[in-house]
């Protein structure tokens, strides 16, 4: 009898607990990303701590990441928003700022204060490129190469301008299908000064410059658009070397003990978050910024860092990432001797332009 | 059906008899009605009932097929972003001639500004410069940052009109000020309510709880302007009560503009004091123009050719985006070749339809044999036969696509095989992938059994004693082959090339992962432009070209082989 009532006591507050977060906040949520190696570091690092806080709320994974920008326009158009939650790179997410299609937001309100009292805006600094941008991690673009293809008698490579020196390094390179990056890397391999790449590439005669710097090499490159196709093309012995994500070559070199090497010259950062779909119904919006809060605060940033090798956006994670993790970082030291910072606006204007002349250059 | 196409013929035949009949009067029925109407009923009927039967398919179809290619394709030429956004910078521009040199006059940015003001709180301005940056390099940083400086000529102006008055910058006194007595004039503000509703594409319905007076609208005209807006968004979008808001800045912008010319001496209505003492102390106010307002926000707004731009985008509809897919494009001097090292699609619209055909006739020469020994085999080995093609029918696109890189590869199967085999060097494996070479062998491959298939079906109903009954009569083999069964196969090779030819067209999955440079469609353009630049009109103008092509050539294919030649099985 006893325990029936504790039992029915128990159940009548279990129940009315419910109800009232179920005023507020939804219990689902769904929460889109990349798949892969990264997702289980999100999965890991906060989504799981945070379900066993929460044990009434569901998370349900969409790995569309990549075709986010396409798709939440047209869910947008069509009227019916089913993401609560995206990751998305940074230039995806100025676009979608611009469109409309993501949610505004005060870094100093959503977020949560730094370990040592910095407030968010200023423990994510710079690194908040668009009014609707919650960056996570800083990853980079850089270059993998093969050990064992290392001519005899010639150093391993070391330099951004070593992937154009076809004598010196005979072999295929792995570069990606679009113009980002590999132009301003052209540039910088000829001769033009790294503040004034953007400046240069913004003129015709720039872009004819970078176009003719990269068709020295382009008979011995394999174009890559997936991220995975160079981990892949290193692996097989079928280029010599290649610009990847540097989370991927981390896991050709540490996890598939690949004969691979990284070369961080020019490595060029770029940012990955999260961004909130407009048009959220309130209690989905309670729950994704209940959910933000905890997991971009400083500990849980750090703690993705055990997982794989991008560096937390936030300054205050930085002292908690992991010692063994500390060496793959772009952002370590060591690593980060020379750093090229991709220029967003940049790219958002002339995106479009330079990417037609690039496709028909390498059309011909 | 049967019935309509005899009644003809036999009204015809019987045009004698039935011109008697209607001597006598129409032909009855049992039931007394005349007979052709009832026959018409019944038939009628009929066609209802064969229709109600298709219906749910009819409706599917068009529900999930057609209206939404329809609506995708219609995007090739839909352009209102601009109007709609900029609805009376526009109009305005109508008069501004590009070729003079010069920027548009002051009265031109002065509706841009309040244009812009409006699309920025309703974050629509971000879109347009995406829209215009197609068009022009560089205006989508031009708005996006314009957009954010847009308060603070607005907010200069508040503080030098806080100084006459305190309350300037308050809710209730500028929607006292705006109100005025007498009659009201809601047509200003239903005008605006429409405005923002095209701009955002809400129906925005509901009581905006405002309508400004009629003499404040004459003397303020362009304040009323600014606060209309500012009441439709506060009331409609956000929610909020006009009354209780503090209104934008554009409403001060606005303002000081209107003050200039505006004789407030005789106005009477509500807070005329402090609209008195705000123009007595207009010469005391720093005034800046819009246009160099402008300008220091962006160097580039007082270039004409960003205007040029915005003037020949204006119109509702544009052929710029099928002119962009034809490597074309609609400037402001008339309709001109894009610069040479900017062309690629008529390249690529050029190669996917040539390797579509090399992919379909190589699925020809390799399907046709197979085809052959599967009608032609005893059903026991014919059955294992088909099992091997259909195997790769059922596996996964990917999966297909995949190995052939590993087969094709520098470091791949075949290439290991020939290194081995000592047929070429270590030094100089042959590069079979990432090239035409590549996706023509991948996509042959994926693309056989909708060759092979039909191919088998209709050499299944070739008897067999054809060729015998002609080798009997002193044909050779390859006689008997060529002038006897060939012929009779033709309706599968047509058919087979049908389906190979226009599935081909339309991959993108495979030569984007097998094409490398050189081996890449029209298609992986169409899905960059969809999914990754989101230049949806531009896409679906490439989209509309690639139907056009396929229905042209379709249709070049019925005037030559014939349609009824086809058999699928």
């Amino acid at each position: 009898m006893k325990l029936t009532k504790t039992l029915l006591a128990g159940t009548a507050l279990a129940m009315t607990a419910g109800v009232a977060s179920a005023q507020d906040m939804a219990n689902d949520m769904t929460i889109v990303s990349w798949g892969g190696a990264y997702q289980s570091s999100q999965l890991k690092a906060y989504v799981e701590p945070y379900l066993e806080m929460h044990p009434e709320v569901s998370v349900t994974w969409d790995e569309s990441s990549n075709e986010a920008v396409a798709k939440l326009r047209a869910m947008n158009e069509a009227g019916n928003i089913t993401w609560d939650l995206v990751d998305v790179v940074a230039a995806d997410a100025i676009r979608l700022c611009d469109e409309g299609l993501a949610m505004e937001y005060d870094p100093d309100e959503l977020l949560a204060e730094g370990d040592d009292g910095t407030s968010a805006s200023d423990d994510f600094g710079d690194l908040i490129v668009s009014d609707c941008y919650i960056p996570q991690i800083v990853y980079s673009t850089t270059f993998g190469y093969r050990t064992d293809m290392v001519p005899e008698g010639v150093d391993a490579p070391s330099n951004i301008c070593d992937v154009f020196d076809l004598e010196k390094y005979p072999g295929k390179r792995a570069l990606e299908k679009r113009p980002i990056n590999n132009m301003e890397w052209a540039l910088l391999c000829d001769g033009v000064a790294k503040d004034e790449v953007y400046d240069v590439l913004a003129t015709p005669e720039g872009q004819e410059q970078a176009l003719a710097k990269l068709d020295t090499i382009k008979d011995d490159v394999i174009w890559w658009s997936a991220g995975a196709d160079t981990p892949q093309l290193l692996a097989d012995g079928e280029v010599f070397m290649g610009s990847t994500y540097n989370g991927r070559l981390y896991s050709v070199i540490e996890e598939q003990d690949q004969p691979v090497g990284m070369m961080w010259d020019a490595q060029v950062y770029d940012l990955d978050g999260w961004i909130i779909p407009e048009g959220l119904d309130e209690a989905h919006l309670a729950r994704v910024k209940d959910f933000i809060m905890f997991a971009t605060d400083t500990q849980r940033l750090a703690d993705q860092a055990k997982y794989i090798s991008y560096g937390p956006a936030r300054a205050s994670s930085a002292p908690l990432v992991p010692e063994e993790m500390k060496q793959h970082m772009p952002t370590d030291p060591a690593n980060a001797e020379n750093t090229f910072l991709y220029n967003y606006e940049f790219w958002a204007d002339y995106r479009d332009d330079i990417d037609a002349k690039f496709q028909s250059w390498l059309a011909q | 059906m049967s019935d309509t196409t005899q009644t003809g013929p036999i009204d015809m035949g019987n045009s004698a008899a039935n011109d008697t009949a209607e001597k006598k009067g129409p032909m009855l029925a049992a039931d007394g009605t005349p007979l052709k109407r009832s026959l018409n009923r019944a038939l009628r009927r009929q066609k209802l009932r064969a229709l109600a039967l298709i219906a749910p398919l009819l409706i599917f179809v068009l529900l999930t097929f057609i209206a939404p290619i329809a609506d995708m394709l219609f995007r090739s030429v839909e352009n209102d972003i601009v109007s709609n956004t900029l609805p009376t910078t526009t109009e305005a521009l109508e008069g501004w001639d590009h070729t003079t040199g010069e920027p548009p006059s002051e009265a031109v940015f002065e509706d841009f500004y309040f244009d812009l003001f409006l699309a920025s709180e309703a974050k629509e301005h971000t879109k347009l410069g995406t829209r215009l940056n197609y068009e022009k390099t560089g205006v989508s940083s031009m708005f996006r940052s314009t957009g954010r400086g847009l308060d603070d000529i607005g907010d200069d102006y508040l503080d030098a009109l806080e100084e006459t008055d305190e309350r300037w910058g308050d809710g209730d006194f500028w929607y006292a000020l705006m109100s005025g007595t007498g009659t009201s004039a809601p047509e200003v503000v239903e005008a605006r309510r429409k405005a923002l509703a095209r701009m955002s594409g809400d129906s925005l319905s509901g009581d905006v709880g405002f309508a400004p007076s009629n003499s404040i609208a004459t003397l303020l005209p362009t304040t009323v302007r600014a606060y209309s807006d500012f009441a439709v968004y506060t009331a409609l979008v956000d929610g909020d009560v006009v009354a209780e808001e503090d209104p934008w800045e554009s409403v001060y912008v606005g303002l000081i503009s209107d003050l200039e010319e505006a004789n407030v001496d005789g106005y009477t209505g509500p807070e005329a004091d402090a609209l008195k003492a705000a123009k007595a102390a207009l010469p005391g106010i720093e005034q800046v123009s819009l246009k160099s307002f402008f300008q220091s926000e962006d160097k580039d707004w007082v270039d004409p050719s960003v205007w040029a731009t915005i003037q020949t985008y204006s119109p509702k509809y544009t052929s710029g985006y099928f002119l962009n897919a034809i490597d074309m494009q609609l400037t402001p001097d008339g309709i001109e070749m894009r610069p040479e090292n900017q062309q690629i699609y008529i390249m690529l619209f050029k190669r996917t339809l040539f390797m579509s055909m090399m992919i379909m006739g190589s699925c020809i020469l390799l399907g046709y044999p197979v085809a052959w020994l599967l009608a032609n085999l005893p059903s026991k080995s014919a059955n294992l036969l088909m099992i091997l093609v259909l195997l790769p029918f059922w596996t996964s696109l990917l999966v297909r696509t995949s190995a052939w890189k590993v087969m094709l590869q520098q470091q791949g199967v075949i290439n290991d095989v020939l290194v081995w085999l000592g047929l070429v060097s270590d030094g100089d494996r042959l590069v079979m992938i990432n090239n035409q070479f590549g996706t023509i062998v991948a996509m042959t491959h994926i693309l056989l059994p909708f060759m092979i298939l039909p191919l088998y079906s209709v050499m299944q109903t070739i008897p067999p004693t054809y060729l015998r009954a002609a080798k009997s009569l002193g044909a050779t083999n390859w006689t008997a082959f060529w002038r006897v069964y060939f012929p009779q196969s033709v309706p599968g090779i047509g058919a087979g090339s049908i389906l190979v030819f226009i599935l081909s067209i339309g991959y993108y999955i495979t030569p984007e992962i097998v094409g490398g440079t050189t081996g890449t469609f029209i298609s992986n353009r169409i899905a960059y432009h969809i999914s990754s630049s989101l230049n949806w009109g531009l896409g679906a103008a490439l989209g509309a070209i690639l139907l056009a092509c396929v229905l042209i050539l379709y249709w070049a294919y019925d005037r030559i082989v014939g349609i009824d030649n086809v058999k699928l099985g």
